[in-house]
């Protein structure tokens, strides 16, 4: 089973709390201050990072679609 | 245009009316509001009656001022995502003004949020000194307790909360110069939000009055803290040390005076001040009306902070910051069901499209945090206090993130909402490791006060403490 990692950029609020979670998943770009995804695709292993991100965002603009 | 506008609402369906605004009980100055007299006594009962006579979409009326309340996924996403030019934020809450004072906005667009996010308190990398500060400020307050005794949980966290605000947000130097008389001013300015204001918020009546005396009170507090300091630097040369510097040296700096230093940080400390007391008051009191999840939070902290081998245990301000799964859930159900804001209102300053309907310019369109978090096909059981609607898989809260709203969402929600379950993971981890609670009056006499546009703890709200044998 794989997974998509989806950020809604209408709804980030720059926190950038993901990074913390899984560096090398989130990004953020600097210019309009919102969350980059650099790993759509993520390996299995990453899943609980990937969670703790989806989790933990201050502006609930992360979601994990299996598929 | 009028004929307009008025075929556009008359498309949205009205709620009834239980309150006639003739009542010879209604105060005069609101005669003939529609349902404001309603909404200033029994505000949950009208948001729910919309919902229910009316669906995702209906209609109230506060004066000259038509308010149209959406509920329901796809209708709060519609509004929730509506850009600024669209649905404005800053002029919908009238009974905001007189409290922060001339000139001092109630809210910065999402462009400055952002910028304030990055520069500013509540940047990611601030959390673990603010974590710091929260603990000791914590511990301060139960310093002085015995072994037993009674507190009001509405004059303890309205108390603990504004040395907290205070201190992450302006700085320890001006925190350090407030007792507790700075929070019960700020108290009674709170308390000045009648609902009247949508009518006239100068009206003089007595809320309004008790209002601008209290805010003239912070402004006297705040001025003499101002002298002080400008007296300090002139006895030391003109430059005080950088650590005993904080935000008032800023703006004393660049010429502010003390009314508009006193508007700014009321400003900055509303958003975090009543809310966070609340929030950690129903806690404590849902905790208490269920003995069975205040024994899973204290058995989960009691393990979380059990020394470790070498006789080290891990710090509050270090675990705050990370995952406590049933405190953390707990946490969350205790704002579902009792969110601080129970409205959240817009200016719609372009004609809006929404399920169907044009809600007109010149209206409020409105989405209410107390009524979506009880909507039961989104949570069942929706009255229950149940903490397991957040564990895997069910997730109530990712579930529904158009529905579950006590921060609001979308590009307005809540800023500061990882600093607030911080402060309330922190607050519980002191105080349910050294303290048990109990309740001293009956669990169901516990209760908001709504008649106010911001809702606080009815008091009497006490509890007994005992200190934990160790």
């Amino acid at each position: 089973m794989s997974f998509k990692v989806v950020a809604d950029l209408g709804v980030c609020q720059g926190h950038q709390l993901c990074q913390g979670e899984a560096p090398d998943v989130f990004g953020f770009d600097d210019a309009t201050d919102v969350v980059v995804v650099l790993e759509e695709h993520p390996d299995e292993s990453r899943r609980p990072d990937v969670t703790m991100a989806v989790r933990y965002c201050p502006a609930f603009a992360l979601s994990i679609e299996e598929d | 245009m009028t004929a307009t506008v008025n075929e556009k609402l008359a498309a949205i369906p009205e709620v009834s009316t239980v309150l006639d605004d003739q009542d010879p009980g209604v105060p005069d100055i609101i005669k003939g509001t529609g349902h404001l007299p309603e909404m200033r006594v029994d505000p949950i009962a009208l948001f729910h009656r919309v919902r229910e006579e009316c669906g995702d979409l209906g209609r109230f009326r506060l004066a000259e001022t038509d308010v149209v309340l959406v509920t329901g996924a796809e209708a709060n996403e519609a509004f929730f995502r509506a850009p600024d030019n669209v649905l404005d934020q800053a002029a919908a809450y009238p009974f905001m003004t007189p409290i922060f004072g001339k000139g001092v906005v109630f809210d910065a667009s999402p462009e400055e949020r952002q910028q304030m996010l990055k520069n500013q308190a509540l940047r990611g990398d601030m959390m673990r000194g603010h974590a710091q500060t929260i603990e000791a400020e914590i511990r301060r307050m139960v310093a002085d307790w015995g072994d037993e005794g009674e507190i009001d949980l509405l004059d303890f966290f309205a108390e603990l909360t504004i040395y907290t605000t205070s201190a992450c947000l302006i700085g320890k130097p001006f925190r350090d110069q407030l007792d507790g008389s700075f929070a019960e001013v700020y108290h009674r300015l709170e308390h000045g939000t009648d609902a009247i204001a949508y009518v006239d918020a100068y009206a003089d009546i007595e809320n309004f009055r008790v209002r601008d005396a209290a805010r003239e009170e912070l402004v006297a507090k705040v001025q003499a803290i101002l002298d002080a300091r400008v007296a300090r630097a002139e006895a030391s040369g003109g430059t005080v040390p950088k650590e005993e510097r904080d935000l008032l040296d800023v703006l004393i700096a660049v010429g502010m005076d003390a009314d508009y230093i006193t508007g700014i940080f009321i400003s900055m400390m509303f958003a975090g001040h009543h809310t966070s007391s609340g929030t950690a008051s129903w806690a404590m009191i849902e905790l208490l009306r269920h003995p069975e999840v205040m024994a899973d939070v204290v058995a989960e902290l009691d393990e979380l902070y059990a020394p470790h081998a070498d006789g080290t245990a891990p710090e509050v301000s270090f675990q705050a910051l990370r995952s406590i799964p049933v405190l953390e859930s707990a946490l969350k159900e205790t704002l579902r069901l009792h969110p601080p804001l129970i409205i959240l209102m817009r200016k719609v300053a372009e004609d809006f499209e929404l399920l169907g309907h044009t809600i007109p310019a010149g209206t409020v369109v409105a989405s209410s945090p107390r009524v979506s978090n009880r909507i039961e096909e989104d949570f069942p059981k929706a009255e229950a206090f149940d903490p397991s609607r957040y564990v895997d898989p069910r997730q109530e809260d990712l579930q529904n993130r158009w529905t579950w709203i006590p921060f609001g969402a979308g590009k307005h929600r809540c800023v500061g909402n990882a600093f607030a379950m911080m402060q309330m993971k922190a607050i519980f981890s002191v105080i349910l490791r050294d303290f048990t609670f109990e309740p001293v009056q009956p669990l169901d006499s516990y209760a908001d006060d709504f008649t106010k546009m911001v809702i606080q703890l009815a008091q009497p709200a006490k509890v007994r403490y005992r200190r934990r044998a160790r």
